[in-house]
């Protein structure tokens, strides 16, 4: 009698770890905690939109955005970065479905956008610094090239990141590993396009209307 | 009654903390995304309205495409993590506004009061 009230009272004891692995997708704590990373990261864009805010004006007799700025080829660069956005939701309805290879392909298309996007802003880029509106010459492009360059070099390591998990699926399938590292990537892919919203708006746009 | 939150609680816990789209909302998200981009663009690129207008619009534009994007794209709602993502992502908001509004207001102010000589018009200059 004693020993099946002891019974009872240890069963709850068993039972609690099993519902504790029950967190879905594998992914535990990671997701909210790489949620929370992307709002730090949000607050270091703040911090480089706020110093372009304050600088934006202070040519220091060099170029002004009218001058420099390349309207279509930025509407150009948003519509990758857009599409891409979209691509890589494609790979996550199949990742969904776990259709390995609909996964690997969507990828592939969205780090083929994600390059041609990296591409056209290091050829403005050195448009720019061969016209002698480099980083040096005013206070305003100082800013201007830390905070696009700071998205560009965190779309780059986007792309990296895409290498990589291609690799691992084709090692190891749509594991829940894998299907979780997914799901952080597109999480920071699809936080870097809205990024690139107040980039487009606060700093071209708004550059050339001044 | 509280037994019974605690109990949706438990339905709606970890397991769906990650909601996912369909092709349905990324479709839908990404024609809302392509209007609100573009409609800034053109304004701004065929100067059909005044400055003063067109400013307001391209950045109520921004605005509702950075909500649109939050929503169909990294899935925000109040469900996922038990509302954490949400107030989290709420409290960045606030935040990042109060950093970028802030700091143009106050440098703006500073400007406005320290310096009402525009460059080159130093007393004494010649």
């Amino acid at each position: 009698m004693s020993s099946l009230t002891r019974d009872k009272e240890t069963e709850p004891v068993i039972w609690h770890p099993v519902e504790e692995e029950g967190h879905g997708h594998g992914g535990g704590a990671t997701l909210i905690g790489f949620w929370i990373y992307l709002m730090s990261d949000a607050l270091i864009f703040a911090a480089l939109f706020a110093t372009f805010g304050v600088l934006s004006t202070n040519y220091a007799g060099g170029p002004q955005p009218k001058e420099i700025f390349d309207l279509p080829l930025v509407a150009l660069n948003t519509g990758l970065l857009l599409i891409s956005s979209i691509t890589f939701g494609f790979a996550m309805l199949e990742m969904q479905a776990n259709r390995i290879g609909g996964t690997r392909l969507w990828l592939i298309i969205t780090a083929l956008f994600g390059v041609g996007f990296i591409g056209i802003e290091l050829y403005e880029f050195s448009h720019l610094i061969a016209e002698g509106a480099g980083p040096q010459r005013s206070a305003f492009l100082s800013a201007f090239f830390t905070l696009v360059g700071t998205h560009g070099l965190h779309v780059t390591f986007g792309l990296i990141w895409i290498v990589v998990l291609l690799v691992q699926i084709a090692q190891r399938g749509l594991i829940v590993e894998n299907q979780r590292r997914l799901i952080c990537l597109s999480m920071f892919w699809h936080f870097l396009d809205i990024i690139w919203i107040g980039v487009f708006t606060f700093v071209y746009l708004l550059g050339v209307l001044r | 009654m509280s037994a019974q939150a605690k109990d949706e609680h438990i339905d709606h816990g970890p397991g769906d903390g990650y909601s996912h789209g369909t092709h349905r909302s990324y479709l839908t998200g990404f024609g809302l995304a392509v209007v609100l981009t573009a409609i800034p663009f053109w304004l701004v690129m065929s100067g059909v309205l005044n400055t003063q207008t067109t400013i307001l619009i391209v950045f109520a534009c921004a605005f509702v495409q950075i909500i649109v994007h939050a929503i169909y794209f990294l899935h925000l709602d109040t469900r996922s993590e038990s509302g954490w993502t949400l107030m989290a992502f709420v409290f960045t908001v606030v935040i990042v506004g109060i950093t970028i509004i802030g700091s143009i207001w106050i440098m703006y102010h500073l400007d406005v009061n320290m310096m009402p000589m525009g460059p080159g018009k130093l007393p004494g200059a010649s």
